[in-house]
């Protein structure tokens, strides 16, 4: 047990995290593809994809409605480690030693540093206000029933807003290229310890403290249970 | 769809194409333009009656909603409406305005720009605005783009329709349906110069009657249009049933719809090429030894308190 636990690192994303986050990054993905050909028509041939125009424009929501449904689940479980700390502002304040690979002048950082923050924050920003403009502007459903100028302004905004999503994602897809074991974090769940100490000190730091009063917990365990059976 | 077939090589524009469309024979094809004078119509509704005819429309039939509007709306089914506004005049006389509402085949269409799906609205050389109802694919956005509130999603087949100024007809030298069945000479159809000619013979003749106001609604805002209407009171465009005063793309849809997004499109791969070439420059983030290192002596460190504080335990136990 205890061989095993060292082999496998820390356990950083649980079986269930993971699930939940590749049903929403693959859905995410499909709202990309499926929503960018009526951003440009120069992305006008990714309707081939969804089985043409037509099939792409009625399922695009419905992709939408299940990617937001588990996005808030993994939004309400990712919240408290998300907090920006102040630590995390001296973090940002230093993001050119981030860019440049300079770790070693980082100051440590929880279990997500600030940049993984601000994805989380700016993604309930914009899966929020894509759920609000793109439910007003649906066709044949709610559209009808909003005013001309309010269909004008969620038009603009959700397209704004893509904007600002599809950006991050793009932030946050190379970013999980860049730092190399974080996606092998999300896929496999565990992470060396020597990876959590390197990109998340304080978080290695209160992994170890566990860890240590598991051992405790163990010790105790084992041994003062045969002295009470003698 | 009509007039595609009859001809596809004098298409001035098309939705969501960025490159010319086929235009080559535009050549001496003057714009053509629907003029209703408002000042003569009797409100009779034979042009909406000859509008459903022509193009095999038929309502579902509504119920009486307490107005001569009939129906009371535009639908897919139904591309016009006579608009019945009672207006009391300065002299407290009743007037009765009536104004037929339909498509207004903007030179520059809302509906076009706010279209996502190529060629699925065309604006052909003679003026007239068409939806290829082929291409379209429902989503809604003509709606939301038409500063004069004219397109209609269909239930039945989730595509937007409005007037085609009878463009099948217009392509075999014929005028609209509701221009021929107009017993008052309400609605005449020619080019956009003769019309604008008569709208003018209208509108002095108004003023010799004693409307001061009388002028040609042709809003500049959106290019002009090819309907046009000669109005008693022009000063006052709202009191025909809210007809804009100074109709124009609305600024909303031109930001959703105009530089802004070749801007963020590019902006979009350049983010992506911008990671590409940070990973080929300043290199993969990666762990150093030290970091290695550095837990192993803090697993030693923690085995041997393990070790140390066990021992002290044994230590008690033998004491004991």
């Amino acid at each position: 047990m205890t061989a095993d636990r060292q082999e496998k690192g820390l356990l950083r994303y649980s079986g269930w995290t993971r699930l939940n986050h590749w049903l929403v990054a693959i859905s995410f993905v499909l709202l990309v593809l499926s929503g960018l050909p009526f951003f440009h028509p120069f992305f006008w041939s990714l309707t081939g994809l969804f089985g043409g125009p037509t099939m792409t424009r009625i399922l695009h929501p419905y992709i939408g409605l299940f990617m937001t449904l588990f996005f808030l689940i993994m939004a309400v479980s990712f919240f408290k480690e998300s907090l920006l700390k102040r630590h995390d502002i001296q973090w940002l304040k230093q993001i050119r030693d981030v860019l440049t690979n300079r770790d070693e002048r980082l100051p440590p950082v929880g279990k997500n540093n600030a940049g993984q923050k601000l994805v989380y924050w700016i993604m309930l920003f914009c899966v929020a206000g894509l759920l609000v403009t793109g439910l007003l502007i649906w066709q044949p459903y709610f559209a009808d029933a909003v005013s001309i100028t309010l269909r004008r302004l969620a038009s603009m905004g959700h397209a704004y807003i893509a904007f600002l999503a599809i950006t991050t994602l793009i932030i946050h897809i190379y970013s999980g290229i860049w730092v190399k074991g974080s996606f092998q974090a999300m896929i496999r769940g565990h992470v060396s310890k020597a990876w959590a100490k390197h990109h998340h000190g304080l978080w290695y730091e209160e992994e170890m403290k566990k860890e240590h009063r598991r051992g405790e917990i163990e010790r105790q365990h084992t041994s003062s249970q045969p002295r009470g059976l003698e | 769809m009509r007039g595609e077939q009859i001809n596809s090589q004098n298409i001035i524009a098309r939705s969501a194409t960025s490159v010319p469309s086929p235009q080559e024979r535009d050549g001496g094809i003057d714009t053509v333009t629907k003029l209703i004078d408002v000042s003569r119509c009797i409100g009779c509704k034979a042009c909406q009656v000859a509008c459903s005819e022509w193009n095999d429309l038929r309502d579902e039939v509504g119920e009486c909603v307490g107005e001569y509007d009939n129906p009371a709306d535009l639908s897919p089914n139904t591309w016009q409406v006579m608009r019945f506004n009672e207006y009391e005049n300065e002299q407290g006389n009743l007037e009765w305005l009536i104004r037929k509402d339909n498509c207004m085949h903007c030179a520059e269409p809302g509906c076009r720009e706010a279209c996502p799906a190529p060629g699925a609205i065309v604006q052909y050389a003679n003026g007239i605005v068409d939806f290829n109802s082929e291409l379209c694919i429902g989503c809604g956005y003509c709606v939301a783009g038409c500063p004069f509130d004219v397109p209609r999603i269909s239930k039945k087949d989730g595509k937007s329709y409005k007037c085609t100024l009878c463009s099948d007809r217009v392509f075999n030298g014929l005028e609209p349906a509701c221009v021929k069945s107009c017993p008052t000479g309400s609605i005449m159809f020619g080019t956009k110069k003769d019309m604008l000619d008569l709208a003018e013979t209208r509108t002095d003749f108004l003023k010799s009657r004693g409307f001061d106001s009388a002028g040609i609604y042709d809003p500049s805002g959106v290019g002009g249009t090819h309907v046009i209407y000669v109005l008693q009171h022009a000063d006052k465009p709202e009191i025909y049933n809210d007809l804009p005063r100074d109709p124009r793309i609305s600024p909303m849809v031109d930001a959703w719809k105009g530089v802004t997004k070749p801007l963020m499109s590019a902006a979009i791969g350049l983010a992506a090429l911008t990671g590409f070439f940070h990973y080929v420059t300043a290199g993969p983030k990666e762990l150093s030894e030290e970091d290695i290192e550095a837990v192993r002596a803090d697993e030693a460190r923690e085995a041997e308190r393990k070790a140390e504080r066990e021992a002290s335990e044994r230590n008690r136990e033998e004491r004991s």
